[in-house]
């Protein structure tokens, strides 16, 4: 196979924000982990369905609705082609991956875990696959384990023997890369130990679905949840994968229209797959959007994206590195996605970030919604810069500069 | 450098490296402190009230966090000192806004408010001044247990 390649520079030219100039510059958007920016592909072809296509779905015998529909139900299939995932019926729309993870933990957690049961997080987990498992695992009376990390923010595989001695390992939950170290994590390794224990294997694949190649029975998980503005389509629209088996067996998570059978004042049925969790009228152009987005990272090529962005990180790993005080966590650059989080000694993430905004650079600050994480860090919040199929070299050299401006304040 | 940056790194930065009313009271009249989640930033404030029991005649902080949160405590030790309690649980934000002179994004204005929610909850607490309700969550965490 030969290595694709993607032009950065030629790819800026479909996003409308970095035509935008401020001082003769554009953003330098270097917070992609957070969200994306929407190429003219998705935002034309969104307005072009709700122009032209637009109407509530599966339930109208018109035209316009068999046109939302198909439209719709076209999505489902390209996300189904996306995760390589066995059935179209396996695939859920929801509010993004968050809505995905709250509906494993309840309709799963709630009817399945107990006593005696342990659900088993990780230390770098995202707070929307931590919170919500801690919430449900107290509701329960399960036990609630971590898996540690290392000093480079690397799974402590070695912790699994102990933990499978507290209980009935039910759950394991693991991002497949973190959001704020970008540390790619061993889910395949995970999930057999899961398997062995009996336990399910759930996938946040929210800061990996956009950068590489997602398989969901290579992975052998049983759940995968991603969000659509991370990966260039509009904000409120998700997926959840889940194994059939265990889709069937779950109770629905919203109740309403769309997801029933039959409904009579004693009795409710519910509908078949998927549209038992699909209740209420789904974000119908936002997943229009969600599918053309997919096609058009999967055009660029997720090798690709893979590639660039790993030059963008080592590249600026490097030079964040010659910047006296400046402390870099995580895992090497050939064990990461294109995400850097660092503290500049001395100077809060947030002044870092103001300063930054000043030269026009956007990067997050804060705690990146990983609590546990910073705690174990040692650090209050982390100043991250994150990479995508659009970021430039210049982007890196300005947040260096930047970074000099910071440091020549608080000096 | 623009007049911005000129400012925060004369206003800002002068309170943050040299912070007054450093320090708590060993046996304080008032007492509380406060978080800001978004990004971590922590204040404690302690009173010491004068003969009327009323004034506030020292003030003591201690914290950690970003330059905004820290530097705005700072000054408003200096704003409220001599102050009645019940005047100061009434100060509105914009006061103590106009010290730091610089314009906030609504994130960064909740750094730079909370030494005066934080001063708030103590007055509160200490003599039962009121308090609205923007500041009743301070400190308060999400508890499971």
């Amino acid at each position: 196979m030969t290595t694709q390649r993607l032009d950065a520079q030629k790819l800026r030219a479909d996003f409308a924000v970095f035509e935008e100039l401020t001082n003769g510059r554009p953003v330098a958007y270097l917070d992609s982990a957070s969200s994306t920016q929407k190429p003219r592909q998705v935002l034309d072809a969104m307005r072009e369905f709700y122009e032209h296509s637009y109407a509530n779905v599966h339930r109208g015998v018109y035209t316009l609705a068999e046109r939302a529909t198909a439209g719709y139900e076209g999505a489902r299939e390209k996300v189904r082609a996306y995760i390589n995932a066995p059935s179209n019926r396996e695939v859920i729309f929801t509010r993004g991956a968050t809505e995905a993870l709250n509906l494993i933990a309840y309709s799963w957690g709630l009817e399945n875990l107990g006593p005696g049961d342990v659900v088993v997080i990780t230390e770098l987990e995202h707070h929307a696959n931590f919170v919500p498992w801690q919430f449900i695992a107290k509701k329960t009376g399960a036990q609630f384990a971590h898996i540690p990390i290392d000093d480079y923010g690397e799974l402590q595989l070695d912790a699994l023997d102990e933990i499978a001695t507290r209980g009935n390992v039910k759950v394991v939950a693991n991002n497949l890369v973190s959001n704020t170290l970008g540390t790619i994590n061993p889910v395949e390794k995970l999930a057999v130990w899961a398997h062995e224990q009996g336990a399910i294997m759930v996938v946040d694949a929210a800061q990996a679905a956009p950068h590489r190649h997602i398989d969901v029975q290579a992975l052998g998980c049983d759940f995968l949840a991603f969000s659509s503005h991370k990966v260039c389509g509009p904000s409120g629209v998700g997926a959840l994968w889940g194994r059939r088996e265990l889709l069937e067996e779950m109770q629905p998570f919203n109740l309403g229209g769309e997801m029933i059978r039959s409904v009579a004042l004693d009795r409710t049925s519910w509908n078949e797959l998927p549209y038992k969790f699909e209740a209420g009228t789904p974000a119908i152009a936002e997943a229009y959007g969600f599918g053309v987005a997919l096609d058009y990272v999967s055009e660029i090529g997720l090798d690709a994206i893979e590639a660039h962005e790993h030059e963008l990180v080592v590249t600026a790993m490097d030079r964040l590195g010659e910047i006296p005080g400046l402390r870099i966590f995580g895992p090497p650059a050939e064990r990461r996605t294109g995400i850097v989080s660092f503290e500049l000694e001395g100077v809060h993430p947030h002044d870092v970030a103001q300063i930054l905004n000043w030269e026009g650079v956007a990067v997050r600050a804060g705690h990146h919604c990983t609590q546990p994480l910073m705690t174990r860090l040692g650090v209050a919040a982390t100043t991250r810069a994150s990479f995508y199929l659009y970021t430039i070299e210049e982007d890196i050299d300005r947040l260096i500069d930047g970074l000099l401006k910071v440091k020549e304040t608080f000096a | 450098m623009s007049e911005l940056e000129q400012m925060y790194r004369e206003v800002i930065l002068d309170h943050y490296k040299s912070p007054r009313g450093h320090g708590l009271h060993e046996h304080p009249d008032a007492q509380a402190e406060g978080q800001n989640p978004l990004c971590g930033d922590e204040v404690t404030i302690t009173v010491k009230f004068g003969e009327d029991g009323e004034t506030i005649d020292s003030i003591g902080f201690d914290g950690r966090g970003c330059a905004i949160s820290q530097a705005a405590t700072s000054m408003l030790t200096e704003l409220v000192k001599g102050r009645k309690a019940a005047d100061v649980a009434a100060l509105p934000k914009e006061e103590l806004l106009e010290e730091i002179g610089i314009p906030l994004t609504p994130i960064r204005l909740k750094c730079a408010i909370l030494g005066l929610g934080v001063l708030k909850v103590a007055l509160h607490k200490a003599k039962g001044t009121p308090l609205p309700p923007e500041w009743q969550n301070l400190g308060d965490d999400l508890h499971f247990d």
